[in-house]
C-alpha cells in the first residue's frame, strides 16, 4: 500500500520537476558546442602563419644553406651567388656588445629592485620605468642612438648598433631577473642571514647562485629579441657588403642579418630574394635555439 | 672589531663579518643602487634627447605639424596627419583581429578545453609566433600574404566597391596585409596576459557558476571573464601599444604613401614607417622634421603603455590585494 502511494507522488512530482539532465539540442548547450567549435576554429587558424611561414623558410631559404651561401660576401645587383657571411658575423657582433652593456647593468638594478630595497621610492620608479620601456618602438631606439652617438661619432658603427639593442635588452633584463630573484625562497636568505652574513654575502653566495637560472632564461630571451631587431640598426649600424674589420671596423657601418633581409627583400631579383629566405632562416634558427635553451634552463625547480 | 670574548674556551672559524666583508657589502649596495638609477636616467635622456633634436622642428613647424597632411622635402613642408591616422588605424584594425584571436586562444588555453599535452602545443605556437622577428614577417608578407589575398581584395573591390572599406583594388602593399601581420604579431602578446587575466580568477568562481548548473559557456561569458576584465583589457591596451610601435613589418608592407583613406587596400603609412624609410636619406631639416614625428611616435606610446600599466596594476589589486 504505502509503496504504492508514494509512487504515485514521484510520478505526479516528475512532470513538474525540472529537467536536470542536458540535453545537446537544448538551445544553451547547443550554443556552448557551437562557441567551443569557434574556438578550435580560431586557435587552429590562428597557428595557419607559423606553419606557412616555417614550411617558407625551409623550402625557400633551405635550399640554399651551404658553406659557400654562410660565409661568402652578398652579392652585387646582378650577380649569381654570394652568401651572407658578414651579416652573420655583423649581428653577433652586435648582440655581443649589446649583451655586454646590457646584461651586467640590467642584472645588478634586478638585484637592487628584488633583494636590496624593494619597496622603496626608487625601486618603484625604476621598475615602472622597465615596463613603458617593454613598450618602447624599437625604431625609437635607434633615433635616439643616432641622436646621441652617430651624430657624435660622424659615422654609423657597430658601436652604435649594438648600444641601440642594449636598451631595448635592458628592459627584458631587469624584470625577468628580478622575477627570477624573488622566487629564491625567502628561508634560504634568512638562514643566510642567521648565520650573520652581510647582505652582500647573501646576494653573492645564496640569491645570485639560486636565482641564477631563471635570470639566464629571462637573458637569453632578451639576446633572442635582440638578435632579430631591425628597426634600432637601420640608421645606426646602417648595412655594409664587408666583413667587419678587426677593432676599427666596430666604427664603421656593420651589416647584420636583419638589415639584410629588409633590403634584399625589396629587390627584384630571384638570387636577393632567396638570400633573405635563407637569411631569415638563419635568423629564426638562432632564435629558436636560443629560446629552447631559455626553455630547457628555466623549468622551475622549487 | 670586536674580538671573540670565548677564543679561549673554543677555537672556531666562525667570526663576525670582517672589515672587508663591511665594504663590499657597502660598494655592492651602492653599485646596485646605482644601476637602479641608471634606467631613469636612460629614460630622462632619451626623452630630453629627442625632444631637444625635434626642437628646431617644433618651433619651425608649431602644432600644425601633427595636422599637417603633406610631406614634401622640396618645398620643407611636413605633417604627419596621415602617418598618425595609419598608424592608428593599421593597429585599431589589428587589434580587432589580434585581440579576438588573442582572447580566444587564452580562454582556449586555461578553461580546461584542452588536454595538458595539446595545450602545451598551441602555448608553444604563440610563443613561436612572438619569437619570429619582424622581418621575417615583413618578408612572408610580400612574398605569401599579399599574393594570397590580392584576389580576394580585389573581388571584393569589384563586387560591394561602394563600401568605403573596400574602396580600392589592393595593388601589392596596403592597409589590409600590413594589419593582418600585425595581428599575428601583437597576439601573443595579448594572449599571453589574458592568460595571466583568467589564471588569477580563483577557481572557487568558476565551481560556483559551474555548481549552479551552467554550461561551460555561460560559464566563461558571465563569470570568467567579467571577472578578468580587468586584465583582459591591460592585454588589449598593451597589444595596441606593441602595434603602435611596429615598424619593420609595415614599412616593408604598408605601401608608405601619404594618404588618409577608409579603404583597407590603399596603401598608408606609419609614423614608426616613416621614420624607417625616410631617415637614413633624410636631409638636415627633415630630419628635425623626422625627429619631431618621433618625439609624436614616444608620445602616444608612452600614453597608450602607461594606461595599460595602470589597469593592469588595478586588475591584478583586485585579486592579490597589493
Amino acid at each position: 500500500m504505502t509503496g504504492n502511494i508514494s509512487e504515485a507522488i514521484l510520478e505526479s512530482n516528475l512532470a513538474d520537476m525540472p529537467q536536470l539532465k542536458g540535453s545537446l539540442f537544448e538551445g544553451r548547450c547547443l550554443r556552448s558546442r557551437l562557441l567551443t567549435l569557434l574556438t578550435w576554429i580560431l586557435a587552429s587558424l590562428a597557428a595557419v602563419p607559423l606553419l606557412s611561414i616555417i614550411y617558407m623558410l625551409v623550402v625557400k631559404g633551405g635550399s640554399r644553406i651551404n658553406w659557400e651561401t654562410l660565409t661568402a660576401l652578398p652579392p652585387a645587383a646582378f650577380e649569381f651567388g654570394g652568401g651572407i657571411g658578414p651579416a652573420i658575423i655583423g649581428t653577433l657582433t652586435m648582440v655581443a656588445i649589446a649583451s655586454s652593456i646590457s646584461i651586467p647593468l640590467g642584472i645588478l638594478a634586478a638585484i637592487y629592485l628584488a633583494e636590496v630595497a624593494p619597496h622603496s621610492k626608487l625601486a618603484q620608479t625604476s621598475r615602472f620605468l622597465a615596463k613603458v620601456l617593454t613598450g618602447f618602438p624599437s625604431i625609437l631606439a635607434g633615433v635616439f642612438v643616432y641622436a646621441s652617438l652617430v651624430v657624435v661619432m660622424k659615422t654609423y658603427s657597430a658601436w652604435a648598433g649594438g648600444v641601440a639593442l642594449a636598451v631595448l635588452m635592458l628592459p627584458t633584463i631587469i624584470l625577468t631577473a628580478e622575477e627570477a630573484l624573488k622566487q629564491v625562497p625567502q628561508k634560504m636568505k634568512d638562514a643566510a642571514y642567521g648565520m650573520g652574513c652581510t647582505r652582500a654575502q647573501v646576494i653573492g653566495r645564496v640569491t645570485l647562485p639560486t636565482g641564477l637560472p631563471g635570470v639566464i632564461t629571462g637573458v637569453l630571451l632578451a639576446v633572442a629579441g635582440a638578435a632579430g631587431e631591425s628597426a634600432p640598426l637601420l640608421f645606426t649600424a646602417l648595412f655594409s657588403t664587408y666583413y667587419i674589420n678587426g677593432l676599427e671596423g666596430l666604427s664603421e657601418p656593420t651589416s647584420s642579418l636583419s638589415i639584410l633581409i629588409y633590403n634584399f627583400s625589396g629587390m627584384p631579383y630571384d638570387n636577393q630574394i632567396e638570400l633573405a629566405w635563407t637569411a631569415s632562416l638563419v635568423l629564426v634558427m638562432m632564435i629558436l635555439v636560443l629560446n629552447v635553451l631559455a626553455r630547457v634552463l628555466g623549468r622551475r625547480k622549487y | 672589531m670586536r674580538s671573540n670574548p670565548f677564543s679561549h674556551i673554543v677555537t672556531t672559524i666562525a667570526g663576525p663579518p670582517s672589515r672587508v666583508d663591511y665594504g663590499l657589502d657597502k660598494l655592492l649596495r651602492g653599485v646596485v643602487a646605482a644601476a637602479a638609477t641608471a634606467i631613469l636616467l636612460l629614460v630622462a635622456y632619451i626623452v630630453f634627447e629627442l625632444a631637444r633634436q625635434a626642437l628646431p622642428a617644433i618651433l619651425d613647424f608649431g602644432a600644425g605639424f601633427l595636422y599637417g597632411t603633406t610631406w614634401d622635402v622640396q618645398d620643407r613642408e611636413y605633417g604627419i596627419l596621415p602617418e598618425i591616422w595609419g598608424t592608428m588605424y593599421s593597429s585599431l584594425l589589428a587589434l580587432l583581429l589580434g585581440g579576438l584571436f588573442g582572447v580566444a586562444i587564452a580562454i582556449f588555453l586555461t578553461q580546461d578545453f584542452l588536454d595538458r599535452r595539446v595545450a602545451n602545443v598551441f602555448r608553444t605556437i604563440v610563443e613561436m609566433l612572438a619569437a619570429i622577428p619582424s622581418v621575417v614577417y615583413g618578408l612572408w608578407g610580400i612574398y605569401v600574404l599579399i599574393p594570397l589575398i590580392r584576389p580576394i581584395a580585389n573581388w571584393l573591390h569589384d563586387t560591394v566597391g561602394w563600401f568605403p572599406l573596400f574602396g580600392t583594388s589592393l595593388s601589392g602593399p596596403g592597409m589590409a596585409p600590413a594589419s593582418l601581420v600585425l595581428a599575428v604579431m601583437i597576439l601573443p602578446t595579448v594572449a599571453a596576459i589574458s592568460v595571466d587575466a583568467l589564471r588569477r580568477v580563483p577557481a572557487r568562481v568558476k565551481e560556483a557558476a559551474y555548481g549552479m548548473g551552467t554550461t561551460r559557456w555561460e560559464a566563461i561569458l558571465k563569470v570568467m571573464l567579467p571577472t578578468a576584465a580587468s586584465g583582459i583589457l591591460a592585454a588589449l591596451v598593451l597589444g595596441f601599444g606593441r602595434a603602435l610601435g611596429e615598424t619593420m613589418a609595415l614599412a616593408m608592407l604598408i605601401g608608405n604613401s601619404n594618404q588618409i583613406s577608409l579603404s583597407l587596400f590603399a596603401p598608408a603609412n606609419t609614423l614608426a614607417s616613416l621614420l624607417a624609410s625616410s631617415f637614413p636619406e633624410a636631409g638636415e631639416i627633415e630630419i628635425q622634421a623626422l625627429m619631431y614625428a618621433a618625439l609624436a611616435l614616444l608620445a602616444i606610446t608612452l600614453i597608450v603603455n602607461v594606461l595599460g600599466l595602470w589597469v593592469m596594476k588595478a586588475a591584478t589589486r583586485k585579486f592579490e590585494g597589493r
